[in-house]
């Protein structure tokens, strides 16, 4: 294996927080590489849910990916200064009137 | 070759028959376009890391694979076809709907992930158009809910293994693995392979009911092979094969932290006092696989029920479906295997490119329908040996979540038949929603259509199981791209 | 089965929609035995493929707006005690002008309105607007807001309906196919079905769209048309849209008997958190193929309305065919040419709503009672009469 990147580690934003990834990962499997297992509650119990079938088919993963919601994290490649947050179903859509993202 | 211009075969999928299809019908003289959800081929039998970044791997990209070869084999002839102009591969694309008229196909399609959605609405791939297609859309792991089952940390056995064979991540430290099937031993070899204490391989089922197979039934020379190299690692790890054996239960807060296995009898009701607790951190849930057949259903295709339970779509012994210029190949027609599925790749090839008046390969048509009778007769053999157990809804307590996506417990779902009058599968959908979210019933169909068989004492028949597999929109996509339709023009 | 051993009814019931479950239940409710025979499951028709309109604010003057006025006093007076469990919502209509010329035509239609009864409110301007709907599309004009506009779930309506019926005794038979219905000297007297024979009082037809295939088999001709429409479901979101959403094209498209295919927008949101774009018409029969232009221009309309739409993604769409007669008003009540074949059917777009209404006036008529409207609009022999020389 080859030593990393000389420009540096390559991370996407989670909530505020650095995860580092190897590029070409997605990003369910770098937040499972740093020990993150949900990213998500569920609308009416509030349960937490992160990888379930692991490819795509399923839909427990999304989280919102540099603005847009409900990216299946599975199938979604992570990518150097990704801002990735967790979902929340409370939270409202955006009022601008313009399409999110 | 330009995009906008009709293709003689189109083939929806990039797996082993998918692969396999494309490449023959290029090779044997079609224009093909390749239109694939993955973002490079191989499917789920062959997932491997992102082969743009190979050198930011550990371990080299064969690792874990069975039949490597024949899938870098595979990759180059690919390649050649698309420099030659004969074939244009279109990955990360999903097809969402299929139309058909008498003599062109009308694929749409919208991005796997919404890194390209930017560009989506001017992408000429958007629309594909062909007058014949293969579907090779493969499968994806059969669920059976259990108590617990929605702690983070259980997880499908096929998306333990895309983990381990896309992105070299283990899901987890101390792992369980469960259901049925040698599925199982193929993804708890994974892991311990990967680092991970594999503390139990539960199998629902007894292995003497591979005794009561035919010895012919299991001649597939790569199978045994593959079987006694799982054996190996078993023994190197001493990885405990618990037979009659499931998962009664996962507890945890936020995430697994103690397993309870159970035994159970021949029609998997669990033995009261058979239970025992052990910690674990991931749990791996396998009971085979299902075909993803909305495509075939949506263009009108005939289907039945196989061996294995699984609603699967009708081909000929040349890969024809009911459907003129529509032809199936791989796990759509019957859940077998990657050997079979290439095989049947390659004969659909063939059949579709005779119907387009190329000539016929009558050798290769008999090698390969002789690979697939064999595969068939191994692939029987299995789903016998490794069935659902009959009776697995006792496991079912009335909390138990079955719609993971709509959040519909078991309970529910007893109430809305036996108060509701609710007596199909569909009807309990559209009342109590269980397959109404995002996943539209992939999930839980196959569940929930044996717990009203349960509920209301009628065997599931095909007509039930179909609803809830047919899906006007195969994928979701947004309101926008659907407006693009409005002009009825594309 | 011989004669002598065929159950009885006071009443059969064909069609087990949400027109059969009201009469089921309102009929068994008065103590008449009541057998529904559905070919399906409930709800397996049209009811389990619409959006569950209740609706003042569409109506034209005259006796579909009074069934629908009379139909909304029962749904929140007697019933009221089951509306958790259908999910009903009393969340109000607001339509919608884009433009000020359609602001304009709007205040003539509520001040007409106003007249007959219907409470609505006006909303002058685009500001006003997006105080009741925040994600409104800034660029509309204005509209009105209807107070007494409101939704249910229509499927676990029929099915609770059904429950309350069975609950007084009502017998469910689904998945059993009428097959026959039997006549003697000029008078429907029950129907043979593949669960056997059913001797009844009175044969009701509450087959939706299909009602005319199942009145031919008494031989009496009932004019009830398909009008496909397609919903569009989106992924569970939060609360975005509060109220029954519709541009202004929506009332012309109702009282149209255009062929093609006509578009105007409807948006809802629901207690699942999915919102339901609509609506579409077109006559095509019975075809459920998926037509990518209806559907297309669903979504489009309804991105105009609510531009956050765009971004959000359609996990299904269905087909529904609405039953319509070529008046465009219900029929209702016994049947003039063969008494002992009723009618509850042909309510084109507005069956949940009018359900209620319906099932408890045909039965007041089913027992000889006086109806509180009269039934003479609805009746189902008049596509028969000849019109006046």
């Amino acid at each position: 294996m080859t030593a990393p990147p000389p420009d540096g580690a390559r991370e996407f934003s989670f909530d505020g927080r650095a995860i580092a990834f190897r590029e070409g990962q997605t990003i369910g499997a770098a937040l499972t590489a740093a020990g993150v297992t949900s990213w998500r509650t569920t609308r009416i119990t509030g349960e937490p849910r992160g990888l379930f079938c692991g490819i795509g088919v399923c839909y427990d993963c999304i989280l919102t990916v540099d603005g847009r919601r409900a990216q299946r994290a599975c199938v979604t490649p992570a990518l150097d200064g990704q801002i990735v947050r967790s979902d929340d179903p409370a939270e409202a859509l955006p009022l601008t009137g313009e399409v999110d993202g | 070759m330009a995009e906008a211009s009709v293709y003689e075969l189109a083939v929806i999928g990039a797996g082993p028959a998918g692969l396999s299809a494309a490449v023959a019908a290029a090779e044997r003289g079609l224009t093909v376009a390749l239109v694939d959800a993955g973002a490079q081929t191989g499917g789920q039998y062959w997932r491997h890391p992102d082969e743009r970044h190979l050198d930011a791997f550990a371990r080299p990209e064969s690792s874990g694979h069975h039949h490597w070869a024949h899938y870098r084999d595979l990759r180059a002839r690919l390649a050649r076809a698309v420099e030659q102009g004969r074939l244009v591969h279109l990955p990360g694309r999903q097809v969402w709907r299929i139309d058909r008229d008498d003599t062109l196909l009308t694929l749409r399609t919208t991005p796997t992930s919404g890194a390209d959605a930017a560009d989506a609405a001017a992408a000429p791939e958007r629309v594909v158009r062909a007058e014949r297609l293969v579907l090779a859309t493969g499968a994806y792991d059969r669920q059976l809910p259990l108590p617990g089952w929605t702690t983070p940390g259980v997880m499908a056995a096929g998306g333990v293994q895309a983990l381990l064979k896309a992105n070299q991540v283990t899901a987890g430290r101390r792992a369980v693995v469960a259901g049925t099937g040698p599925f199982l031993l193929s993804v708890a070899a994974g892991l311990a392979d990967a680092g991970v204490e594999v503390v139990a391989v539960c199998d629902a089922n007894a292995l003497s009911r591979w005794a009561a197979t035919p010895l012919r039934a299991i001649q597939e020379p790569g199978k045994l092979r593959e079987g006694v190299g799982y054996a190996a690692t078993f023994v190197r790890h001493r990885i405990p094969l618990r037979t009659r054996t499931v998962v009664a239960s996962v507890a945890g807060t936020g995430r697994v932290s103690h397993v309870t296995l159970a035994k159970v009898d021949a029609r998997g009701r669990i033995r009261p006092g058979s239970e025992r607790t052990i910690e674990a951190d991931l749990v791996a849930l396998g009971w085979g696989f299902t075909p993803q057949l909305e495509l075939a259903i949506g263009l009108g295709a005939r289907t039945r029920v196989d061996v294995d339970s699984s609603l699967v779509a009708v081909a000929d012994a040349d890969q024809r479906s009911s459907v003129p210029g529509v032809y199936l190949a791989g796990e759509a027609t019957g859940i077998g295997g990657a050997v079979q599925s290439c095989a049947e790749g390659e004969l659909a090839a063939l059949t579709a490119a005779v119907d387009a008046g190329r000539s016929d390969d009558p050798r290769a048509r008999s090698r390969l329908r002789r690979r697939i009778a064999r595969g068939r007769r191994f692939a029987v053999g299995m789903h016998r040996a490794s069935p659902v157990p009959a009776d697995w809804t006792t496991w079912l307590a009335a909390g138990t979540t079955v719609c993971r996506c709509e959040e519909v417990d078991a309970g529910a779902v007893r109430a809305t038949v036996h108060d509701l009058a609710a007596d199909d599968p569909r009807d309990v959908r559209v009342t109590a929603r269980p397959g109404m979210g995002l996943c539209q019933g992939r999930v839980c169909g196959f569940a929930l259509s044996c717990l009203v068989a349960a509920e209301t004492g009628r065997t599931a028949e095909p007509i039930d199981l179909e609803p809830l597999a047919k899906r006007p929109l195969a994928a979701p996509l947004t309101v926008a791209d659907l407006a693009l339709l409005a002009d009825g023009k594309d | 089965m011989s004669a002598a051993a065929a159950p009885r009814s006071d009443v059969v019931i064909v069609g087990a929609g949400i027109l059969g479950a009201a009469v089921a239940y309102f009929a068994a409710a008065a103590g008449l035995s009541v057998t529904v025979v559905e070919r399906g499951s409930i709800a397996s028709g049209t009811t389990s493929r619409c959006e569950g309109n209740l609706l003042v604010s569409d109506k034209e003057v005259g006796p579909e707006l009074e069934l629908s006025l009379y139909s909304q006093t029962i749904w929140r007076g007697e019933l009221a005690e089951h509306a958790p469990q259908w999910e009903f919502e009393a969340k109000g209509g607001l339509v919608v002008s884009s433009t000020e010329r359609g602001k304009r035509a709007l205040d003539v239609l509520v001040a007409h309105q106003r007249g007959l009864g219907i409470r609505v409110d006006d909303v002058v301007d685009s500001a006003a607007l997006r105080e009741i709907e925040p994600y409104l599309n800034p660029a509309m004009a204005g509209g009105a807001f209807y107070p007494d506009d409101a939704q249910v779930q229509p499927v676990l309506a029929a099915h609770h309906l059904l429950r309350l019926a069975r609950g007084h005794g009502a017998r469910l038979l689904t998945h059993t196919v009428v097959r026959a219905i039997r006549v003697s000297a000029g008078r429907a007297t029950g129907v043979d079905t593949t669960a056997g024979r059913i001797d009844a009082g009175a044969v009701i037809v509450c087959a939706g769209p299909w009602s005319g295939e199942v009145a031919a088999l008494a031989g009496v001709a009932l004019p009830v048309l398909p009008r496909r429409g397609f919903v569009l479901v989106s992924e569970p979101l939060p609360p975005t849209v509060r109220h029954k959403v519709y541009s202004a094209e929506y009332v012309e498209n109702v009282a149209s008997s255009d062929a093609g295919l006509q578009v105007s927008s409807v948006v809802e949101g629901t207690p699942s958190g999915t919102i339901l774009m609509g609506a579409s018409r077109e006559r095509v029969g019975f075809d459920t193929a998926f037509s990518p232009e209806a559907v297309g221009r669903v979504a489009r309309a309804g991105m105009e309305l609510f531009p956050v739409l765009a971004g959000v993604q359609i996990m299904r769409t269905y087909s529904g065919f609405r039953p319509y007669c070529p008046d465009h008003l219900p029929v209702i009540g016994e049947d003039g040419r063969m008494p002992g074949l009723w009618h509850a059917a042909g309510h084109e777009g507005a069956g949940i709503g009018l359900s209620v209404g319906t099932a408890k006036l045909l039965v007041q008529s089913l027992r000889g009672e006086p109806t509180d409207l009269s039934l003479e609009p609805f009746r189902p022999h008049r596509f028969d009469e000849r019109p006046a020389a």
